[in-house]
């Protein structure tokens, strides 16, 4: 009668536990795959123009970032659809410039000051008055090596 | 028949198996680094300076309007076309006595530049003129000085200016080459200089 009872009665066996790596590695490379190192949250759109004739920007540290384009469709509401400026976190007019580079010129060593390079990365539907205020606050911040920073490819796509 | 029990999976590799993936990754990883066209800007000047007298035939002039169209030498041009104009302008070695130029292979056209020393190309922008037809114009002209760098150091070194330039910027190249390298690029650099003039853009 007791032919189809269970034969043994210790209690629930163990969870396997070997396809636990498994899961925890899955997730670690979709995160090492989806991760785009970034220092600033952008609140511009930031389409870069095309160039093929360019410069690598190695030395990280030696570099400041000035983003400039239509803010990002949920900042339309506040600050408008008209091209602005963006330095570290936060809209900027285009007085704050020379404020930033100073500041960031503080936070490096002294010696290295002379290789500070800026790197523009504009949004390529930005009109040119804006980049070129841009550079008139940056020469008189005295700070003369520049990047245009752009995506590598034909240059002629920037025209369509 | 009687069930038998799942035998247990050995999963003592998998932790060689996952430590393999991850020194493969960490190997192969590069942080994307940013690139793009350097410049330097002139220095600022706040008193209006008288500006030297440049002749006319070494200037090439190119205005890019509101419409990002392109006024070349007063002729309307393609950005397609302008790469091939700005060599022909620098190239043209039209100089004679002092400021002759001995490597040059253009025409040596009486109206265009006398030697690449003396050839300054002018860009004139609007204040409309979208920032992505500027850098094209940009990309265009330093791709005008690179090939004619690039067919002299093939000349004279063997190798392209943009490889030896490369090469220079390489942690890898060992002191003595960079020297060597160094050099080179200097003299490239003063056989042709890029002299790209930006005047405040109009409006």
């Amino acid at each position: 009668m007791s032919k189809f009872k269970k034969k043994k009665s210790e209690g629930q066996p163990a969870i396997s536990t070997a396809s636990l790596p498994d899961i925890v590695f899955m997730l670690l490379f979709f995160f090492m795959v989806v991760t785009v190192m970034r220092q600033n949250t952008l609140m511009v759109q930031n389409k870069l123009p095309y160039a093929d004739q360019v410069e690598k920007l190695d030395k990280k540290d030696l570099v400041m970032y000035i983003y400039a384009g239509k803010p990002s469709p949920r900042y339309q509401q506040t600050f408008g659809k008209e091209a602005r400026i963006q330095l570290n976190d936060k809209f900027a007019s285009v007085g704050e410039v020379q404020q930033f580079i100073f500041s960031e010129r503080e936070t490096k060593r002294e010696e290295l000051i002379p290789y500070l390079t800026t790197a523009l990365k504009v949004d390529e539907e930005t009109n040119m008055g804006l980049v070129s205020d841009i550079k008139q606050e940056l020469r008189k911040a005295e700070a003369l090596k520049i990047n245009y920073t752009t995506k590598e490819g034909d240059a002629l796509q920037n025209m369509q | 028949m009687a069930r038998r029990e799942a035998p247990e999976v050995n999963a003592g590799s998998m932790a060689d198996i996952a430590f393999l993936l991850l020194i493969f990754f960490l190997v192969t990883t590069t942080i994307e680094t940013d690139s793009g066209i350097s410049r330097k800007l002139p220095p600022w000047q706040p008193e209006e300076q008288d500006p030297p007298v440049i002749k006319e035939r070494n200037i090439f002039q190119v205005l890019v309007n509101s419409n990002n169209q392109l006024l070349v030498e007063d002729e309307e041009m393609e950005i397609e076309e302008l790469r091939q104009a700005a060599v022909e302008f620098i190239d043209n070695g039209g100089g004679t006595g002092d400021e002759a130029c001995d490597f040059c292979q253009g025409p040596g056209d009486a109206n265009s530049s006398v030697n690449p020393q003396k050839a300054i190309i002018s860009l004139v922008n609007n204040r409309g003129t979208e920032y992505g037809t500027y850098i094209a114009v940009q990309n265009e002209l330093v791709a005008a000085y690179n090939q004619l760098r690039d067919r002299e150091a093939q000349r004279l070194f063997g190798t392209s200016f943009t490889a030896m330039e490369a090469k220079y910027n390489d942690s890898r190249t060992s002191e003595g080459a960079k020297e060597t390298l160094k050099e080179r690029i200097e003299l490239i650099k003063d056989m042709i200089p890029q002299k790209l003039s930006e005047a405040e853009p109009t409006s």
